[in-house]
């Protein structure tokens, strides 16, 4: 009976880690940007479909849309904002780039998630979920959003991967990830890849934000939480491994839902911290890393 | 230039410390209790400075030395309150953050770059997850409140602050100055060079994490006894290294005097901003963001720019 509880929690909740991870790894390995505002993005998206289902009184559907086009508009912000000013300028030297788009991406989360505040106040808001009920698998009552949601994230997660292998403008992305100036020899416009790479990190934050909306719920303070596990989910794959980010995000998911049920919810993030110091003392590239 | 750059930066510290030194005879006891935070605040930003700015390593858990030099004397204080002097508690936090930090340190500074960061955030992480399940100890999650305070009268913990900042200060300014701290600005740009040179950039790097440490551990143990209380809040969330880290880039890295005035700007626009509720920490991000974007050397460095135009 535990062990089902576990296993089938465990899966829906690693399947939502990992396709908020992806995103997150797919720009660190294409750009070289670890983005910090990820956590406002995703709940920014919550937040807007949870609103527009109030507020406007659309559908599950039309409000989830809604998210998503606010998680991808967020992305381009960042992107323009906190991103590309500073890795066009001429003031701050390469060496230093990273810790300033990494505090220039803190500060930026900062401000959407402090809007989103104003705006909506901090309640913890849950939004509708598409699918409803409750079903009985293995004599353990689930809700059917669980099976929805690990569902949604895995297509999404495989459509990611036809886009990337599969067509011209995903291979592209997949070269410039191992060898900018090679794509860029080949008359390929670097900067139109990353405008890819940003849209697609903002459907799948913005996604990844509605799910968990819809499965726990999401307040202006699971911001830092949710950077600070994406961050550590895709440092512990290995940064700019997609395939390491979604076997990190099983092995968290379920080292978490195991904690929380065998021994107690208040240990929950504890031996996943462990873990991860662990893996970087002794294999500081992660799990699966390149670099 | 080097010796102008150093010389202006004297300049402008000595005109802090007057001007300073002398306002608990004209403000009243509000400002002097915000400038009280703002100052042990200077600090953590000075310390993370050194670290940052000079061995170049991003520590992203200032907090994790803070918390634990904070919880240190607070737990110390509590427990034993009559017969043990506040200052005894405010040395063993101190004490105990170089411990942790040597601890932390010794095996994180293997890595590099992100990974660094990253293990100083879970440190943060772990720390947190332990005060709150050690609640019985510690407070948890409301707090622990603390017998002894190091004063009543807002002007004698001013004092006590500003002293405390100016001394700090004054010691990893010249630190960062001396050749140490040249060894480590070398070592923080260009690592393998540093270290074909002959320097022990190991060496230097832990040398320069234990002052931080030291230094982020005694301010926060002196917060405590300042505040009364010790709250996971107030010490050790993300978000109190967050603002840590901006005061520093804020004011302008690798200046040290840069980060005290970046803590000090931020601590007061937070609160001269209050009235507006929420939108305050909107704003003084925002003008955060167009300070790092639009100038890149912070606040002194605008200081300086308009300083010799």
């Amino acid at each position: 009976m535990l062990f089902w509880q576990i296993l089938i929690d465990g899966f829906a909740i690693s399947a939502l880690y990992a396709l908020g991870a992806t995103g997150f790894t797919l720009i660190f390995g294409v750009s070289g940007v670890l983005n910090l505002s990820h956590g406002a993005i995703m709940v920014a998206a919550a937040v807007a479909a949870w609103a527009a289902a109030g507020l406007l009184h659309v559908n599950a559907y039309v409000a989830s849309l809604i998210g998503i086009a606010v998680g991808i508009v967020l992305a381009f912000a960042t992107y323009f904002i906190a991103v590309r000013p500073i890795q066009q300028s001429k003031r701050i030297a390469e060496s230093e780039r990273e810790i300033f788009i990494l505090t220039a991406t803190l500060l930026w989360g900062i401000i959407i998630q402090e809007l989103v505040a104003y705006l909506y106040t901090n309640n913890a808001k849950t939004v509708l979920p598409i699918v409803e009920g409750v079903v009985t698998v293995f004599g353990v009552r689930t809700p059917s959003n669980e099976f929805f949601t690990a569902a949604v994230c895995w297509v999404v997660i495989g459509l990611l991967w036809l886009l990337v292998n599969k067509t011209r403008r995903g291979k592209a992305v997949l070269a410039a990830s191992m060898n900018p100036r090679g794509v860029t020899l080949l008359g390929i416009e670097l900067s139109g890849i990353y405008l890819t790479v940003w849209a697609v990190y903002g459907l799948l934050a913005g996604i990844a934000g509605i799910l968990l909306g819809m499965f726990l719920g999401v307040s202006s303070y699971s911001v830092g939480p949710l950077t600070a596990s994406a961050f550590s989910i895709v440092v512990l794959g290995g940064l700019g491994s997609v395939s390491g980010s979604l076997i990190a995000a099983y092995v968290v998911g379920y080292l978490e839902t195991m904690t929380a049920y065998m021994i107690s919810p208040a240990y929950r993030s504890v031996p996943a911290l462990l873990l991860l110091i662990v893996v970087m003392y002794v294999r500081p590239q992660g799990l699966f890393g390149r670099r | 230039m080097r010796a102008m750059f150093a010389s202006r930066l004297v300049w402008i510290g000595i005109a802090m410390l007057a001007a300073g030194a002398l306002l608990p005879l004209f403000a009243s006891g509000y400002v002097l209790g915000l400038l009280t935070v703002a100052f042990y605040t200077a600090v953590f930003a000075m310390s993370w400075d050194l670290l940052f700015g000079f061995a170049g390593e991003v520590n992203f858990g200032p907090t994790f030395l803070i918390g634990l030099g904070a919880y240190t004397a607070g737990i110390l204080d509590a427990r034993l309150s009559p017969h043990i002097s506040i200052w005894l508690c405010v040395a063993a936090g101190a004490a105990a953050a170089v411990i942790g930090g040597l601890l932390l340190a010794l095996p994180a500074l293997r890595l590099r770059g992100p990974y660094f960061g990253l293990t100083t955030l879970v440190a943060v992480l772990l720390l947190q997850s332990f005060i709150v399940v050690f609640a019985g100890l510690t407070g948890g999650e409301i707090g622990l409140s603390v017998p002894d305070v190091m004063s009543i009268d807002a002007n004698t913990n001013y004092w006590i602050a500003f002293g405390f900042m100016a001394v700090s200060g004054a010691i990893l300014f010249g630190l960062s100055r001396s050749a140490v701290g040249l060894i480590l600005q070398a070592s923080g740009q260009d690592s393998v060079q540093a270290g074909a040179l002959g320097f022990n950039v190991v060496k230097h790097k832990l040398a320069a994490f234990v002052v931080s440490a030291f230094f982020s551990g005694l301010a926060g143990a002196l917060m405590v006894f300042y505040m009364g209380t010790a709250s996971v809040g107030t010490f050790v969330d993300i978000a109190v290294g967050v603002q840590v880290i901006i005061a520093a880039i804020l004011g302008g890295r690798r200046t040290v005097v840069g980060a005290a005035i970046g803590a000090i700007f931020l601590i007061s626009m937070g609160e001269l901003l209050r009235p507006l509720g929420e939108l305050a920490t909107l704003i003084v991000s925002f003008i955060a963001l167009l300070v790092i974007l639009f100038f890149p050397d912070g606040l002194l460095g605008i200081l300086r720019g308009g300083a010799r135009s």
